[in-house]
């Protein structure tokens, strides 16, 4: 009746993940309580929702994030623990089966719902401000990509209480990952969630490159635009050539799976190198896509707190355009093992070791920035600072892989676990914390309380070292990578380590938490009046915090490159300019009720419960209908309406 | 925004302003394309090409006509209101080259290193 | 804010360097453009797969023994001419023609309709001749690759048939104009990808 789905798919012998999912089911009714008991929802849904707004869609992807960070984390500490137990003969509190399952959904989670989030949140808040626009070029469109997001992240944690998650990793490789060898549901939860975010991310990439090349403010030529604008676009078009190539794979393997074919099964023909192949064609782009933007987010927090222009901005650009197309050609770095004779590996081996050059072209731009230059060492150049060394170690251990024959002994080992989450950890996560710490005062209204930044920057730093540098060590004596138990006892003190160092990094979290909580309440002392609370250098600096809804008035005239501060040095004028009106998408329940519709479908592919999924998949369609038919898409704020707002809005600190 | 079509910035897709010249765009371009479809029909079957030379003969004839439908159906032109258009197409391009033919040799090598099989899966 | 605003130059145009935000005929048309880059990236992916396993046919049938290149050609010269007369249905939208629109789109959707059943044949008969995708895997590579862009066709014909039903009872107006442009990019995009089907798929493998 219910396709494949039982009553034996909720876990009810594996006490973990019911607590797992009791805790979270309360905390969520909680949640839900003190809304409907509070009377938010009104605002909520007109506000959130339904906004088709950058900036609150940008919000709402950050806020994904930093949840999924809590489920990303736990997968790590869970398993740091087994490691550090399970040693030689005591066998740890986590069955293989489960610890499987963890170590599938911790990198899931962690590179599609927490990192992906955190940029494409950036991008979507900072990126029309910076450009000087009212928003990105398909508004509902950025609405659907949010929620589809989020539907995807909702399906994986139901996979922790109806049925399980895959057990072959966060890569899904065949055979293991083929319905001979993986009967379950598992990998289907994996492949659904994974296509349908996909497409929801394909569309944000489509949606900010057209912004940034076809939106931007009148005078703004591409070397007049912020380098995070850059950064943005290099990155957007990654994803909008990388990811279909994800959702053909995984739509072939889907088709092994449910329909019986045979693209990288063991029997008929099948190559399930082809699938390895082609997923690597994917993901080399996409560990770009992630650190891209945080490389933005670098050069405009180390510009801004220097107080000087960012060095050679034109090599930063080039330096950007370089790794986007290079990082097409180094995909089977992440395969030297399987078989490839010596030209082969040795190609890819010397295209991965240029990659590394464009990047090290900005390290030295950002140091040149710094030099001379009168620095302020708040949070996000802490962030800064550390990310140069931390990614620096971590880009030298993976030109250090780039060579086929290191790569033979350390490939899979715990010393490749170590390089990836030294550069993502010190590249995309410091990039994503020193972003939300620079621009939070943009979009709320008043900064972030600076020493629980501070605290949670120090904790995020010594965290990790004491977390990943004894991994190198291992993966050099040996330890191969998602041991579920440890047969060397010498590894123990190592092991150990790298669990306090894990603990630390839960600190770092907490220190966060801690921050946030402190930081709204006591906002009144730390209210952004001026909109500009660190002397920054580009568009979104010149609104106020947070913007509102139009983001400009008036679209400023940009001559120069860092146009704000160009603005500043030759004091704003008090002219008042002849306002308009301004034309706003209006809010849509469309993405929400899509994303609804998506969760069901998945969730009833998934389980193969047909009479559901093909309603479901129709109401999608009829969504996208009606919304296609429908009139009246924009509001109107008409001129003397403008003229108001602005002029209530005046005292916010421009010299008269 | 406004409704009217700016003549500087032209889309893939967007007709010049001659109605004429478009008709015949079309048209012309249809011819080409039939020409080019049974010529690559004509050369996959029949010796009028090298044997050995068949395949490459008829992926020129591929380009020659995703080419044709190029320009005179989506009127992609050398123009500089096209350039974005262009380079997208382009970096897309690229990158579909990369995969296929990355792939083809990645598999190729691997395949030539596999040990030898005993019956059924591959040939 | 307050900044001052002064006129724009007349060099700088819209869209275009430092000209401001381009029209948004221009916006979506370069966004629908970008779709279909990624989806022949897409296309580019099980492309890729077909050249690997297009020789792994497991005891099974080939190419040779399967493909009827008569059937293929009348297929391609539907699509071909489906993408005429969406060309010049599009022409008659852009002149404000709405009845030459409409007729060319019937044109269109019976071309389409014709090539999606020519297909459709020939996988039943394939399939019912033991040749499934679930035969080999050259099977499963060639009924994806064709069975995708067939999927594409009859998504583009349902656009079309809810295009015809906004230009009846909207009219030509300009939001309708612009998915009409994204419509016809769409549909050539496909007759293109098809080129690359026929090439690689049916007149490589039926020698």
């Amino acid at each position: 009746m219910l396709g494949k789905l039982t009553w034996a798919a909720i876990p009810l012998d594996q006490p973990l993940p019911l607590y797992a999912m009791g805790v979270v089911g309360i905390v969520i009714l909680v949640v839900l309580g003190i809304v409907t008991q509070k009377g938010w929802w009104p605002y909520l849904w007109r506000e959130w929702l339904t906004s088709v707004d950058h900036k609150r869609i940008g919000v709402m992807y950050f806020i994904l994030g930093l949840v999924m960070l809590l489920r990303g984390y736990t997968d790590a500490i869970m398993m740091r623990s087994q490691q550090a137990i399970a040693i030689d003969g005591a066998q740890g509190y986590l069955p293989p089966d489960h610890y499987n399952q963890i170590f599938s959904s911790h990198g899931t989670i962690m590179i599609f719902f927490v990192a992906m989030p955190f940029v494409i949140g950036l991008m979507n808040f900072v990126v029309p401000l910076q450009l000087g626009v009212r928003d990105v070029a398909f508004p509902v469109l950025n609405s659907v990509s949010f929620w589809l997001s989020a539907s995807g992240a909702l399906l994986i944690n139901v996979s922790l209480v109806i049925g399980s998650f895959a057990r072959t990793g966060w890569m899904g490789y065949p055979p293991l990952s083929e319905l001979a060898f993986s009967p379950d549901q598992g990998v289907d939860y994996y492949l659904w969630v994974l296509q349908i975010s996909g497409i929801g991310t394909l569309m944000a990439g489509i949606n900010m490159v057209t912004t940034i090349l076809k939106l931007r403010a009148p005078g703004m030529t591409y070397f007049r635009m912020p380098i995070f604008c850059w950064s943005a676009l290099t990155s957007s078009i990654l994803m909008v050539v990388a990811f279909p190539i994800l959702t053909a794979t995984f739509a072939m393997l889907l088709l092994d799976r449910y329909v019986g074919m045979h693209f990288f099964t063991n029997d008929a023909g099948g190559n399930m190198m082809m699938y390895v192949n082609l997923f690597w064609a994917w993901g080399h782009p996409e560990v770009y896509i992630l650190i891209l933007p945080a490389f933005g987010v670098f050069s405009e927090v180390i510009a801004t707190f220097s107080g000087k222009p960012l060095f050679s901005y034109r090599s930063m650009v080039l330096a950007l355009l370089a790794i986007c197309v290079l990082s097409f050609m180094v995909w089977l770095h992440h395969f030297f093992t399987m078989g490839a004779s010596a030209d082969v590996n040795a190609f890819f081996g010397i295209m991965s070791m240029i990659i590394g050059v464009p990047t090290g072209v900005k390290v030295f731009n950002w140091l040149f920035t710094m030099f001379q230059g009168r620095i302020v060492f708040r949070t996000p150049v802490l962030f800064s600072i550390g990310f140069m060394v931390t990614f620096v170690i971590g880009g030298m251990t993976g030109v250090l892989l780039a060579v086929p024959p290191v790569d033979f002994v350390l490939h899979n080992s715990v010393f490749l676990v170590a390089h990836f989450h030294n550069v993502i950890i010190g590249g995309v996560l410091f990039g994503a914390l020193a972003g939300y710490n620079y621009w939070f005062p943009k979009a709320f209204g008043f900064t972030l309380d600076e020493r629980w930044g501070n605290a949670s920057f120090w904790c995020w730093l010594v965290g990790f070292y004491l977390a990943f540098l004894p991994l190198y060590v291992l993966g050099m004596m040996g330890m191969t990578r998602r041991l579920q138990h440890i047969s060397d006892p010498s590894w123990r003190p190592l092991l150990l380590v790298a669990e306090l160092g894990a603990i630390v990094v839960c600190l770092a979290i907490v220190c966060q938490i801690v921050q946030l909580y402190v930081s709204i309440r006591t906002r009144e002392s730390r209210r952004d009046l001026t909109g500009d609370p660190w002397n920054g250098r580009t568009l979104e600096w010149a609104t106020s915090s947070p913007p509102p809804a139009y983001n400009f008035a008036v679209m400023p005239r940009v001559e120069t490159i860092d146009a704000f501060w160009e603005m500043k040095r030759r004091g704003l004028a008090a002219v008042e300019p002849a306002y308009e009106a301004v034309e706003l998408p209006r809010n849509s329940p469309t993405a929400f009720v899509i994303a609804f519709f998506a969760v069901v479908t998945g969730f009833a592919l998934i389980w193969q419960i047909w009479w559901a999924a093909i309603p479901s998949l129709l109401a999608i369609l009829v969504t996208v209908l009606v919304f296609g038919w429908s009139e009246n898409r924009q509001r109107e704020i008409p001129a003397n309406e403008m003229a108001r707002m602005e002029r209530a809005r005046r005292g916010f600190g421009r010299p008269a | 925004m406004d409704g009217v079509d700016h003549p500087y910035d032209r889309s893939p897709g967007v007709e010049q302003q001659e109605s004429t010249a478009n008709f015949l765009s079309y048209t012309v371009g249809l011819g080409f394309a039939v020409l080019l479809t049974i010529a690559s029909f004509v050369v996959s079957q029949t010796n009028l090409l090298w044997a050995p030379g068949i395949p490459v003969g008829l992926i020129v004839l591929a380009f020659a006509q995703i080419g044709v439908h190029l320009v005179f159906f989506l009127h992609l032109g050398s123009g500089a209101d096209h350039t974005n258009n262009i380079l997208a197409l382009g970096f897309g391009l690229l990158i579909v080259f990369l995969v296929i033919a990355g792939s083809c040799w990645i598999i190729a090598d691997l395949t030539a290193n596999m040990m030898p099989m005993s019956g059924n899966a591959s040939h | 804010m307050s900044a001052t605003i002064d006129t724009v130059d007349t060099e700088l145009v819209p869209g275009r360097g430092g000209g401001g935000p381009a029209p948004t005929r221009t916006v979506v048309a370069y966004g629908f453009w970008l779709f279909i880059v990624s989806d022949i990236v897409m296309f580019s992916g099980l492309f890729a797969a077909y050249a690997v396993l297009s020789g792994r046919i497991a005891d099974g049938p080939a190419g040779s023994e399967l493909f009827d290149l008569r059937r293929v050609f009348i297929e391609t010269m539907c699509l071909l001419l489906s993408s005429y007369t969406c060309g010049l249905g599009a022409l008659s939208a852009e002149r404000r023609q709405p009845s030459r629109f409409l007729i060319l789109s019937c044109f269109t959707f019976a071309l389409g309709a014709a090539f999606l059943f020519i297909e459709i044949s020939e996988f039943v008969g394939m399939v019912s001749r033991g040749a499934g995708p679930s035969r080999s895997a050259f099977l499963s590579a060639f009924f994806t690759l064709v069975g995708m862009h067939g999927a594409h066709v009859t998504a583009g014909l349902l656009w079309l048939t809810y295009m015809v039903a906004q230009v009846v009872a909207k009219g030509l107006r300009p939001h309708v104009l612009r998915r009409l442009l994204c419509f016809s990019l769409f549909w050539h995009a496909l007759d293109i990808i098809w080129i690359g089907v026929i090439t690689v798929v049916y007149l490589m493998g039926a020698r």
